[in-house]
């Protein structure tokens, strides 16, 4: 079959490049700060975000904006007090906006044949045009600011003290940061579904970490595997017909799995590799004996 | 501001974390040009008395001055450095030693002209802070595969490329070997002779006595000592013997109370 044969096609094959460039340009802040499941619960909070959107016959993407974007802001709140409770405040969070969610889209299933697994799966193949506007547009949001806020970003998340006594605007960079990322899951939505956006944020960035040594670095490798595992599960998708977001996922741990051997076959066979230079300052013999 | 106020004023300031106070109404004033070492045992209140200072806690009581500013209305951050104590220079996603002491340029970096990277000044004064503590042949290396003294060393090239006129290093040669010291001396004396003012916390002073102007003991969360630089450790065998150990003697407090 001709992929390009059909709009549908080529419709779903733009969402799901959309995704995989965006997905992992943000989720790498949030590993970089060790928060890989956040996006995770987001996508949670999200799908009450649609139950209200088809209840209400509004959009259910811009409701599910709307309400993870609320719903990043608390959990930053709670981030921020760095409270041991906060662990318990999120768990309820997330696990109310799931089932808040799955409640809403079942009162209102009436006019949705598209159901509550199209939202939580992922279905690329249904995408309207419509959809891909928006999606481009959020997705151009979300590497805007991945992109261009980099640097601050990167500082926040790789030492907020530091950032701070920088003057940095700690609490409107955090904010920024966690807005982006509900707008991430909601882009995502279509592609791989509110349940397994978290992996497309998360795992391209583990994958391309196997291999690089910086972070600008780590984070164009990873936005190039997101858009690989997307495109390709797609397609293989369409020609085995299995789920197209569960397999874009699992195409994407597959390449996670398979760097992560070579890595450490390619490690073992040149175990010294990387012979560090020498430091500028030769150490006299007696420092070492010292120690 | 005014010519003659201090870099940094803390005016009898009472810090606690929750309910316990840990300083006590601590006054520290640092002058242009100084070199103030602050010292005394661990769980004393050093970290703390430098962390009030920045504003990374708020005093419940006195006041923190910075050149001459009240802290809250302080905005010209990028005339400090700050080196925290701590070796995680790591993160969940490798970065390396060029661009985390990037990252102390952003204090100087305009937003706008932050957008469009960073210009040639950034990048030559990051290159200058590398060698200032021989980290060049590093630059490019992950930071987490650098040991624990030299990711200190990068800590302290990110505080160095901001330029900043005031730096605050919260042990900063804490781990570092004795050549490292030396190197770390060196760029500390360059800092000083462009006229930067210097607040550290020290456990040995070691090579960097010879440049510290006064010295601060703290003691239980009270400064029991302002004055003159302790004579440093390992000099045991010399004349004027004054037993004076890194931790020991500020338990007590006594022998500092005369000058
Ligand atoms: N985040 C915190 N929460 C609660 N108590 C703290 C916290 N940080 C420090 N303390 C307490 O405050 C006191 C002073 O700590 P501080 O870190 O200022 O000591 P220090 O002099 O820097 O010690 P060290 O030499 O070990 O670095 C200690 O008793 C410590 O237990
Ligand atoms: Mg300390």
């Amino acid at each position: 079959m001709n992929l390009f044969a059909y709009d549908f096609m080529i419709r779903a094959l733009i969402g799901a490049t959309v995704t995989g460039l965006a997905a992992p340009a943000i989720g790498i802040y949030l590993v970089q700060r060790r928060l890989s499941l956040i996006g995770d619960g987001l996508g949670h909070v999200a799908l009450t975000g649609v139950g209200l959107g088809l209840l209400t016959h509004n959009s259910p993407t811009i409701a599910a904006v709307v309400v993870a974007a609320l719903g990043a802001v608390a959990v930053e709140l709670v981030r921020e007090r760095g409270k041991a409770s906060g662990d318990v405040a999120l768990a309820i969070l997330f696990y109310g906006g799931i089932s808040g969610g799955v409640v809403l889209v079942n009162l209102s299933s009436a006019q949705s044949s598209r159901s509550l697994t199209s939202y939580l799966f992922g279905s690329p193949l249904t995408t309207s045009p419509g959809d891909i506007v928006v999606i481009g547009v959020l997705g151009a949001i979300v590497l805007a600011v991945a992109l261009l806020l980099r640097p601050w970003l990167f500082a926040v998340c790789h030492d907020e003290e530091y950032a701070r006594v920088s003057g940095l605007p700690i609490r409107l960079l955090n904010i920024t940061l966690a807005v982006t990322t509900a707008v991430t899951v909601t882009a995502a939505m279509r592609a791989v579904g509110l349940l397994l956006v978290s992996a497309l944020m998360v795992v391209p960035v583990a994958t391309a970490q196997q291999v690089t040594r910086g972070f600008n670095a780590t984070m164009y490798l990873a936005m190039a595997l997101g858009v690989g595992a997307s495109v390709v599960g797609l397609s293989v998708s369409s020609q085995l017909d299995t789920a197209p977001g569960a397999t874009i996922v699992l195409l994407a741990i597959a390449s996670f799995v398979a760097v992560t051997l070579l890595a450490g076959v390619v490690r073992r066979a040149r175990p010294r590799q990387s012979v560090p230079g020498p430091p500028a300052d030769a150490e006299p013999p007696e420092v070492l004996l010292d120690r | 501001m005014t010519g003659n106020e201090p870099v940094v004023a803390a005016e009898g300031i009472v810090v606690g974390y929750g309910g316990r106070p840990v300083l006590h109404g601590v006054t520290l004033r640092v002058t242009a040009g100084e070199v103030v070492a602050v010292l005394g045992a661990n769980g004393s209140g050093k970290s703390t008395l430098i962390k009030s200072v920045l504003g990374l806690l708020s005093p419940r009581g006195g006041e923190v001055r910075l050149f001459g500013t009240p802290q809250r209305r302080f905005r010209d951050w990028y005339r400090i450095g700050y080196v925290p104590q701590r070796l995680d220079a790591g993160g969940g996603v490798p970065a390396t030693v060029r661009e985390v002491v990037a990252s102390g340029r952003l204090a100087r970096r305009g937003f706008l002209r932050g957008l469009l990277g960073g210009g040639a000044a950034d990048r030559e004064a990051v290159s200058a802070a590398l060698v200032d503590v021989g980290l060049t042949q590093r630059a490019n290396d992950p930071v987490s595969t650098l040991s624990g003294g030299q990711q200190q060393r990068v800590l302290i090239a990110r505080a160095l490329a901001g330029r900043p006129d005031l730096l605050v290093l919260d042990e900063p040669t804490a781990g570092v070997d004795a050549a490292s010291q030396e190197a770390f001396a060196s760029a500390l004396r360059r800092f000083v002779s462009r006229g930067g003012t210097v607040l550290l916390v020290a456990h040995e002073l070691g090579p960097l006595a010879p440049l510290v102007s006064r010295a601060v003991v703290v003691h239980h969360g009270n400064i029991v000592h302002d004055g003159q630089v302790p004579e440093p450790v390992g000099h045991h065998a010399g004349p004027h013997h004054d037993h004076v150990h890194p931790h020991a003697p500020y338990d007590r407090p006594g022998i500092w109370g005369a000058p």
